[in-house]
């Protein structure tokens, strides 16, 4: 790849909201990612499922208005009293029963013991996810229709 | 053609398919369970979806998990490597069901080798001799006493779902037949879910040959000569070598045509071993199928100039036996010494714990197939594999001197490794002179 063209890729990269960029082909192997990005973070895995995907330029994602972090960070901050929700599964999170349906919370609900937070998909299955803790949602990590690993964290609750 | 294989399995292993995949590159998965988070085989991979907790059962033998990790990332293969789900006929249905290709033999020929008094049975069918005992599982005592008597003791009670060494007991004489044959049914029952038993008479003094064969999707099978396993401990290979000092050219033809006829009476696919006793007169008996790629495939690899995982992909890609695998060559001799966190000092207790200093050995002919690395914690949930040192030489003294030297440079800070009592096997005389069988380590001091 000559220069230009990598000057080129470097522009795209930092005028879209893309992190970090890696294209490879046969005996080329080319990463471009925006300072502060931690790759060996070391603490786990997760970050991979993202990696290694040249995203498109990104329009505002649905974000939920309480929350303003992104959404898959390594270590999330928690304060006294928090909990995460994290996923018992491999799956697909959905925060709806439906398509079109409401979502099962919203950031603020207060939520009760058993109560439906979300749907993880596996295999053609909608599997529930039940609250296993009462209290007040204060975040939701994990982003509608995409994958979730195992121990992923999806909400933050705060214990009543 | 496969895009994107998802590795189900850890170690070692895991790292050898990612290694195949690259170099016929095919995007890669890793799973992992937490336990698992820092090794290798996770970093090495494009993609990695943790699964499941440490425990096998909840995670590396998680059907469903591992079919999830599939359908999120848009794999369209699956390499189960060995053990775990690699011979699980269910899986592989399952993989089918949901349309993703599973790197292996079809569904059916892995249950029906699987289930060893049943295999046993095809293949004496088919004209392959097979170890004097049972035709098939044994309904009842009565009918155990009658073959032990014909076939004379001592005799080998054999769990039909066993298989890999395990669910076997051995009997000296009648007066211990009755207890032995109930307590054979209930280890079977608890560790296969099935108390089947056949039975086997005892061929004493025998050395384990196996030979590893390939087969395409179109009905072509073809062998690659065989390896020497004979060194074990409770059933365990520790040592294997390619080619067997007790096979010449004509007797591997013999046997090499045996597991070629064998494994297309059962319209056997992918890469597989058929593992045979040799007896000290020369006559070889079938023992059993592996219907997986083995731990000691290197030892093949060295000797042959073939990438057995890369055969295997591609051979799943539905290529066709390639011509010159007919006509293989061996090529000098390989040896493998499997090195495990286990101290032979003391009775080879399992040695988990954190690796503080490791240094691989170099130089030519020296191979190491290892998934740690300084710093690595060895996880205790698992099998205590480290690596696999293969050395390959022009002959066999030289393979021989070799692994010698290339031990002797491999370092393990922080865990105790079986090491020691590989390099003291190497040192015995019946070893170096070839002169062995399976029951070498039984009377080995250490």
């Amino acid at each position: 790849m000559n220069t230009k063209k990598l000057l080129e890729l470097v522009k795209v990269v930092e005028s879209h909201q893309i992190e970090e960029i890696e294209i490879s082909r046969f005996g080329m192997r080319i990463r471009i990612s925006k300072s502060g990005i931690q790759r060996e973070s070391g603490k786990n895995g997760r970050a991979h499922m993202h990696e290694y995907i040249p995203q498109p330029p990104v329009t505002a994602l649905p974000a939920p208005t309480a929350v303003p972090e992104p959404s898959d960070e390594d270590e999330i901050q928690l304060s006294e009293n928090q909990i995460e929700v994290k996923s018992p599964i491999v799956g697909t999170f959905y925060r709806a029963p439906a398509p079109d349906a409401e979502p099962y919370t919203r950031v603020g609900d207060i939520v009760s013991l058993g109560q439906p937070l979300c749907i993880i998909e596996a295999m053609k299955i909608m599997n529930v996810i039940e609250a296993e803790h009462a209290g007040k949602l204060v975040r939701i990590i994990a982003e509608n229709a995409h994958p979730v690993e195992y121990n992923q964290t999806l909400f933050v609750i705060e214990k009543s | 053609m496969i895009k994107k294989i998802l590795i189900a399995n850890r170690g070692e292993i895991a790292l050898r398919i990612i290694r195949a995949c690259k170099e016929l590159n095919i995007a890669t998965v890793a799973i992992y369970s937490v336990a698992d988070t820092l090794s290798l085989h996770v970093r090495f991979a494009d993609e990695a979806v943790c699964i499941g907790p440490a425990e096998s059962g909840a995670s590396y033998l998680k059907q469903s998990a591992i079919i999830s990790a599939a359908e999120v990332t848009n794999a369209d293969a699956i390499h189960p490597g060995y053990g775990f789900l690699a011979e699980n006929a269910d899986f592989a249905l399952l993989c089918r069901d949901n349309e993703i290709n599973f790197i292996g033999p079809k569904p059916e020929v892995i249950r029906m080798m699987g289930d060893k008094a049943q295999a046993k049975k095809t293949m004496r069918d088919a004209g392959v001799p097979v170890i004097p005992g049972s035709d098939d599982i044994v309904p009842d005592f009565k009918s155990v006493e009658k073959i032990a008597k014909e076939v004379g003791y001592p005799v080998l009670l054999k769990a039909s779902a066993g298989g890999g060494g395990r669910g076997m007991r051995i009997v000296s004489d009648h007066s211990e037949l009755e207890k032995a044959y109930m307590m054979a049914r209930e280890e079977a029952r608890s560790s296969f879910g099935n108390p089947n038993l056949y039975v086997e008479k005892v061929v004493e003094n025998a050395r384990h040959i196996e030979i590893q064969i390939l087969g395409d999707n179109h009905g072509n099978v073809v062998h690659l000569g065989e390896r020497e396993c004979s060194i074990q401990r409770r059933h365990q290979k520790l040592i294997e070598e390619s080619p067997s000092p007790a096979v010449d050219p004509e007797l591997r033809r013999r046997i090499g045509e045996t597991a070629v006829r064998a494994a297309k009476t059962v319209g056997y696919s992918s890469a597989g071993t058929v593992e045979f006793l040799l007896d000290q007169d020369n006559q070889f008996y079938f023992m059993e199928m592996n219907t997986r790629i083995q731990v000691e495939h290197p030892v093949t690899e060295m000797v042959t100039d073939v990438d057995l995982l890369k055969e295997q992909i591609l051979l799943a890609n539905d290529k066709k036996c390639s011509e010159w695998l007919q006509d293989f060559h061996l090529r000098g001799h390989a040896i493998e010494c499997r090195i495990n966190a286990e101290d032979p000092y003391k009775n080879f207790r399992p040695s988990p714990g954190k690796i503080t200093s490791f240094h691989a050995p170099g130089g030519p002919g020296t191979r190491m197939d290892t998934h740690v690395y300084a710093g690595y914690q060895v996880p205790s949930h698992y099998d205590s594999l480290l690596g696999k040192l293969i050395t390959h030489g022009k002959d066999r003294e030289e393979a021989i001197v070799r692994m010698e030297r290339a031990l002797e440079e491999t370092i393990f800070e922080g865990i105790s490794t079986t090491i020691p009592f590989h390099r003291a096997i190497l040192k015995n005389n019946a070893f170096r002179t070839g002169d062995f069988n399976t029951s070498f380590l039984n009377s080995f001091e250490f």
